[in-house]
Formats: C-alpha cells, sequence, structure tokens
C-alpha cells in the first residue's frame, strides 16, 4: 500500500466510502431520517473533502484558474446541496434506486470535492457570508422539521422527523458557537499564505 | 486576474444554469418539495389507469375495479386496526357519505376503502370497520386486494406508501383520490377539510 502511505486522508476517505456502501450498512442509514440526512450524507461530503489530497497538482491548478475566490466551487456545493435538502430528494433516496446512486456519486463529487477545492480560496467576506447562510439554513430548516405537524417524507416517521428537526437546531447552535469562537480568539480569515485576495492571479 | 475573473464568471454563470434547471425540474417547477407533493403533481399531470385488481368486499363478495367503470369512485387506503389517529379518517369518510348522499343514491358516485393489510383484513373486519366509523350501508365499499401483486399494483399508481409504525401498526400517507368513470385517477383531495371534499368532487360530478 505504498499509494496510501503518501495519500493517508483519500485512502481513508475510500475506505468510509466503501462501508457506506455495504448494503446492511446502506439499510441501516436509511432506517431513520435522523441517521440518512445527520449521518449518511455529511458522511459521503465528508468522504468528498478528503479525496482532494489524492488530485494531481496539474488539475488542481487548472481548476483553480477557474475558481477565483472559491466562487465557482460554492456556487456548485450549494445547488448540490440544495438538491438533497428537498425532503422529496430523502424519500426518493430510499424508493428509487437511480436516486441511490446519486446520491453516492453526488455527496463526495459534487459537494464535498468542490468544497475542498474551494474553501482554502475564499475571502474572509464569502467564508462569512456562507458560514451566516449555512447556519441560518440549519435554524430554518430545523425549525420546519421540528414544528411541521404534516409527515414531509412519505418513509419516515413525524417523531422521527421533529428529532432530526431538533439535532439540526443544535447543529445550527454549535456551528454558530465555533464561529464566535473563531472570531474572538482566533483567526478568522484564510489560512497561512492565502489573502482575501487570489492568489493564481 | 482578469482572466481568471472571467473564466470564473463563466464558469459560475454555467453551474448556476444547470443547477436552477436541476432544481426545477427536481421540484416539478417549484410546486412539490415532499413526495406527497410530487404525487398529487403527477397524478393531476398523467391521470394514471387504475390497474384491474380484484378485490373482495365486507359482503365478502369478489369485484373488479373495471367493474365500477361508469361511475366516479372517492377512494382511500385502510388497515382496520387502526386504533390511532386514523380512526378519523374513517369518520371523514362517514361524514362525506352523508353529505354526498345524492349522488352516491344515483349510482354517479361510490366511495371505496381499499385494505393494505389483506391477510389480516377478513370481510367481517372490513364490515365491522364501516360499522365503527359510522357508516350506514349504501355506497360505500370496503374491500381488500385478493393478491399481494394486485395490492402492490394498487400501492404503486395511487403512491401510497405503508411504514410500521414501531408499535405493531403502521404509518401511511392519506388523502382521497379520485377516479373519473373512465377509470383514471384525476386528483388527491386532502383529508381534513370534508367541505372542501364535497365541493372538489361536485365540482368534478358537474364537469
Amino acid at each position: 500500500m505504498t499509494a496510501c502511505s503518501s495519500h493517508r486522508a483519500p485512502c481513508i476517505a475510500v475506505a468510509v466510502f466503501g462501508v457506506l456502501l455495504l448494503p446492511p450498512m446502506r439499510d441501516w442509514l436509511e432506517t431513520s431520517m435522523l441517521l440518512q440526512m445527520l449521518v449518511q450524507i455529511p458522511l459521503l461530503i465528508a468522504v468528498g473533502w478528503h479525496l482532494h489530497g489524492a488530485l494531481p497538482t496539474r488539475l488542481t491548478a487548472a481548476l483553480d484558474a477557474w475558481n477565483r475566490q472559491g466562487i465557482a466551487g460554492l456556487i456548485l456545493t450549494t445547488l448540490a446541496a440544495a438538491f438533497w435538502m428537498l425532503p422529496r430528494s430523502l424519500d426518493a433516496a430510499v424508493s428509487d434506486p437511480a436516486f441511490e446512486v446519486a446520491k453516492f456519486a453526488s455527496g463526495p463529487l459534487l459537494i464535498g470535492l468542490p468544497f475542498a477545492l474551494s474553501w482554502p480560496r475564499m475571502g474572509f467576506v464569502v467564508r462569512g457570508v456562507f458560514l451566516s447562510e449555512l447556519i441560518a439554513m440549519f435554524f430554518r430548516i430545523g425549525w420546519l422539521y421540528k414544528a411541521s405537524p404534516v409527515r414531509l417524507c412519505s418513509n419516515y416517521l413525524l417523531d422521527d422527523q421533529q428529532r432530526s428537526g431538533q439535532y439540526m437546531v443544535m447543529i445550527g447552535a454549535g456551528i454558530l458557537l465555533w464561529v464566535a469562537i473563531k472570531l474572538m480568539w482566533g483567526h478568522f480569515g484564510s489560512p497561512s499564505g492565502f489573502t482575501s485576495s487570489d492568489p493564481s492571479r | 486576474m482578469a482572466v481568471s475573473a472571467f473564466r470564473t464568471l463563466l464558469a459560475s454563470l454555467v453551474l448556476a444554469v444547470v443547477g436552477g434547471a436541476v432544481l426545477t425540474a427536481a421540484t416539478d417547477h417549484f410546486q412539490a418539495f415532499t413526495s406527497e407533493g410530487a404525487r398529487k403533481v403527477r397524478i393531476r399531470e398523467h391521470m394514471p389507469r387504475v390497474p384491474h385488481a380484484t378485490l373482495q368486499t365486507q359482503y365478502g363478495r369478489d369485484i373488479r375495479l373495471a367493474d365500477l367503470r361508469g361511475k366516479w369512485l372517492l377512494v382511500d387506503f385502510i388497515y382496520t386496526r387502526c386504533i390511532t389517529y386514523c380512526t378519523a379518517q374513517g369518520s371523514e369518510f362517514a361524514l362525506l357519505q352523508r353529505k354526498l348522499a345524492a349522488p352516491l343514491q344515483s349510482g354517479k358516485l361510490e366511495l371505496l376503502s381499499i385494505s393494505f393489510d389483506p391477510s389480516r383484513d377478513e370481510p367481517h373486519q372490513l364490515a365491522d370497520y364501516l360499522q365503527r366509523s359510522g357508516g350506514h350501508g349504501g355506497g360505500w365499499l370496503a374491500a381488500r386486494p385478493v393478491g399481494l401483486r394486485q395490492l402492490d399494483q394498487l400501492k404503486r399508481v395511487f403512491g401510497i406508501i405503508v411504514i410500521p409504525d414501531g408499535l405493531g401498526g403502521y404509518v401511511h400517507n392519506t388523502g382521497f383520490a379520485l377516479v373519473n368513470p373512465q377509470g383514471r385517477l384525476v386528483a388527491i383531495l386532502d383529508t381534513g377539510d370534508p367541505d372542501q371534499v364535497v365541493r372538489d368532487i361536485l365540482g368534478h360530478l358537474r364537469s
């Protein structure tokens, strides 16, 4: 496993992806809305994020030329994530194999990976807009799922939906807290070497 | 810098247009965000033909759905063991039976409750269900599909998803399905507002 000694993160990501693909694992993570939405899909996104180290430098350089400040990648990530926020997409992933395939492909490749390629290139303002929108999204959707008396997914029970909503509100609060701590005690711009202006100019 | 800004703008525009188109298609032009909403849009737009299923009624008699052609059908899906909030669905059907007495008596309309739990819902359970719900005979059939394959076909066309509730019962999507005299499913009417259902049905009967 020489390839794996130099690329540990992508290797672990591929292994995690393989485990997620196993039918018993898939069935278990799709028995509840909470597990599908807040464990399975985030793990698929994380798999994509950790794949970026395996991309050849020439490819990332070429992509960077089309991704100033990470804007294009952020748009892709946001739209693909919006698709999986539709309750009917979660439902369809359970009952329609084509949607299941789409989920396993798009989670890593259209959400996680482009985000990993874009986040280091985002300046303070872009990051700020993204994070405040992310936090607001967790609160908005979490509240909707918590308060709705109607089942939003035909494949899941109402108490599961309400519990998922509660967890989303908690996750939103957690991210808010993390951002607040970073703002007060840490650096909250781009990592070293990056500034809010584009390095690829 | 100018080149990369221009390229990023171009890439962003392409991604936004493609992504927007996908989201538009995925929500039926922003009409349906849930699978229940999607079911209503699908039925309204495609008016699927109801399958040729054979059902056994509360009287123990077999009928074919095709035998009911020529009249409007209002269909709901039930399981008779339900003792929680789905009892409200039965009472609502009983209320509709009273409010729609005229078209029911003239044979223009028939109410039909189909069981999705046919192994347990024998004819006498179906008869009990009608009685418990406050039904009074005329114009309301309760029936179970004679085979599991027929049940699956009905569930698929009507878009019924049944899941265990974790307490030995089931949870399922509700709504009253309206079938026209040609045997096509034309609309899903919301439960909880019987007056609106009556208005919708009378509107369809007149048209």
